[in-house]
């Protein structure tokens, strides 16, 4: 931790109190560095769960800001709090009892129609999402174009802190999509062909057989499987040849080895 | 109640629709066109005309009736009053005073799903912005 | 000719057979509506509040898309939207102040001021096609069909952006005969039909409808031709108590009859109250009452 020592120290006010924590932190080891044990409003630490939704303001300007506290780094006279939890209260729906007609999410969320397209939910979302576009198209009826543009979408609520409506933008987004996978998706032939070969058991008896194999057989299996022959620089292209070459430098045996020696250290 | 008294007395209603609809309800001189124009005055409790006239002498009954939720905005009464009064903008006033409150008309979380299901999208809409803060 | 299009969210959902009645129409009078990308709502109705500014939003954003897709003009068919959105404009105008607030929330690359001009494609065939360009290209004259236009508010009221005479209009009258069709005028034509009330007070829409539907139907209308999807949801939805209700249309939907127009453009099937028995009685469509419901 020498580095730490090197870097220069800023000040960041976290819930009102004032702290020193070195720059090129994230706000969330930021907090944990000013002394703090996180036990809500931290989860993959990832930019992923959604569960860190910070507000901050900067120093010198007016703007509320919103981020993901593991995903954003602190700055000289950062102003922030946490918002553990968003109330989203979400509606209970029997999926396949619920069908895709063009008010269906009317039907769940009506508040949608209080949306005025003031973009602030876009604005606010840490994954640059058209959040305003999703909830438009959901308005009129369009699930494809909705799911479509929520999809990377993490739940963590910020937009709906922020609506002036009081919409609850991801519930909306998690139904459509939903809705989307259940009736719109177009089902691959390939898949559905595949699913039934393996029901009637096609594999049963291949995987039995590898499943009871000795490490020895499916070492030798492994080595002698059939591969295309392919020309690569007018040379022939075979697994055993290439074994333990920088071609297939992934030697089974030894990886094996290692690690029963270092299970039965 | 009523009170009519020669000395001017505060009238806070009066102030506060006249600031929001930035209409003068003084020019009204009761014609009774308004009223005679509204396709929704029979369910009215109080006329368009009577609205206005409450208002100016300080009463407040215009802020509980049902005349102010029946408005539809559908601009007769402004295309013909010959005083060239906005009784359209007189009557959003009334409701967003109530609607600022932080208090919604129309229970947007209780309508039946029947209702939210069949109805055009613009009907959700535009209710929504005349009956919800 | 193409110009930019504002479909609106109910043309999308309950109003499908008036898109696709009215491109029908459009295409066959070789226009080509674009409909313009990343559009929203329009706010359908306009805020009234003298410190409102966040309502007028929604469709000064309709307009900063536009103009960043660089179009002079946009064609609606939806009369809420055109009078939000013509609303709109005259605001704009009308309040620099709040103009350019709007402006600067909006982060729009151009300021946009209200240039952008709205039309409604009733005055839009009137003015930029011509009812009588209409009329030459009729194939089946709407002969006998007794017609009530009702236009309710949007398209007339406030004046400002009216698209005809406030209190006696005639352009929906106009394009009926130039179809072929018999008119019955009534005073109740500019008389709102209740509009959102449907949603939280049905029981004044039903009355509202139930007392027109009775008035013109003693003067002999067989059925009823408007433009707005609101009124003709109400119309169309709302006459259940009524003996004998009157079948609704849509301008675009005679017309394409009229045209001789393929019939899947006309949607018939979205109709509650069936207007298959007018329509086969008087021999303007000949197909199996089976296929179309």
């Amino acid at each position: 931790m020498t580095e730490q020592q090197n870097l220069p120290m800023i000040t960041i006010t976290l819930m009102g109190r004032e702290h020193q924590v070195p720059a090129g932190l994230t706000i969330m080891t930021a907090i944990e560095h000013a002394g703090y044990k996180l036990v809500r409003g931290v989860g993959c630490r990832a930019g992923f769960c959604g569960a860190c939704p910070t507000i901050f303001r900067k120093a010198n300007d007016y703007k509320l800001y919103t981020a993901l506290a593991c995903q954003t780094l602190i700055e000289e006279g950062m102003n922030l709090v946490q918002i553990p939890f968003v109330p989203v209260s979400r509606k209970s729906y029997n999926l396949s009892e619920v069908e895709p007609s063009h008010n269906i999410v009317l039907r769940y969320y009506p508040e949608i129609a209080r949306c005025v397209a003031c973009n602030t939910c876009t604005r606010a979302c840490p994954q640059n999402i058209s959040v305003m576009d999703y909830i438009q198209a959901a308005l009129r009826g369009d699930i494809a174009r909705a799911a479509e543009i929520s999809f990377d979408c993490i739940q963590c609520g910020i937009c709906s802190t922020r609506c002036p409506a009081d919409i609850k933008h991801y519930p909306v987004a998690q139904l459509v999509r939903r809705i989307y996978g259940t009736y719109i998706l177009p089902r691959s032939s390939q898949l559905g062909k595949r699913v039934r070969e393996l029901e009637k058991g096609l594999y049963q008896e291949e995987m039995a057989t590898l499943t009871t194999m000795s490490l020895t057989d499916l070492r030798k299996l492994y080595e002698e499987r059939t591969l295309e022959k392919v020309e690569f620089e007018s040379k022939d292209q075979s697994a055993l040849k290439e074994l333990g070459t920088a071609q297939d430098p992934v030697d089974f045996q030894d990886d094996m080895q290692e690690y029963i020696e270092g299970v039965t250290n | 109640m009523l009170k009519i008294t020669a000395k001017a007395q505060p009238n806070e209603l009066l102030a506060k629709v006249a600031e929001l609809s930035g209409q003068n309800l003084f020019a009204c001189y009761q014609c009774g066109t308004c009223s005679a124009s509204c396709p929704f005055a029979p369910e009215m409790d109080l006329l368009p005309d009577k609205v206005i006239r409450q208002i100016t002498l300080g009463m407040t009954d215009p802020l509980t009736s049902k005349t102010i939720w029946l408005c539809a905005s559908c601009y007769l009464c402004v295309e013909r009053c010959p005083r060239d009064i906005d009784m359209a903008k007189i009557m959003e006033a009334l409701r967003q005073i109530h609607l600022r409150k932080n208090v919604d008309h129309v229970k947007v979380a209780q309508l039946p799903e029947i209702i939210l299901e069949e109805v055009p999208p613009i009907a959700l809409v535009a209710n929504f912005r005349k009956n919800t803060g | 000719m193409q110009i930019a299009y504002y479909p609106g969210c109910t043309l999308k959902s309950s109003a499908q057979q008036y898109e696709s009645s009215a491109l029908a129409v459009l295409k066959a009078l070789e226009i080509e509506p674009q409909e313009m990308k990343d559009w929203n709502c329009c706010g359908v109705v306009h805020a009234l509040a003298s410190d409102d500014i966040i309502h007028h939003v929604a469709p000064t954003r309709v307009f900063t898309q536009l103009q960043q897709q660089g179009s002079a003009n946009v064609v609606t068919f939806c009369d809420m939207c055109y009078n939000s959105l013509a609303q709109a404009n005259i605001f704009l105008k009308q309040e620099p102040q709040k103009c350019e607030t709007i402006n600067e929330f909006l982060e729009s690359e151009h300021k946009y001021q209200g240039q952008i001009e709205i039309l409604h494609l009733l005055p839009f065939l009137r003015d930029k096609v011509g009812f009588e360009t209409l009329k030459k290209k009729v194939k089946h004259p709407l002969k006998g069909l007794r017609l009530f236009p009702y236009y309710g508010c949007k398209l007339l009221r406030p004046r400002e952006i009216g698209i005809d005479d406030a209190e006696d209009p005639t352009i929906l009258a106009d394009l009926m005969h130039a179809l072929g069709a018999e008119v019955i005028d009534d005073p109740l034509k500019i008389q709102c039909c209740g509009s959102h009330h449907v949603v939280d007070q049905q029981d004044i829409v039903v009355r509202q409808v139930e007392k027109i539907i009775l008035r013109v139907q003693e003067r002999g209308a067989d059925a009823v031709v408007l433009s707005c999807p609101l009124c003709m949801f109400n119309f169309d939805s709302k006459q259940k108590q009524l003996l004998a209700p009157l079948p609704i249309f849509y301008f675009t939907q005679l017309i394409c009859i009229a045209l001789g127009l393929e019939k899947e453009a006309l949607g018939l099937h979205y109709h509650r109250t069936n207007p298959l028995p007018l329509l086969q009685e008087r021999q303007f469509l000949q197909v199996k009452q089976e296929n179309m419901l």
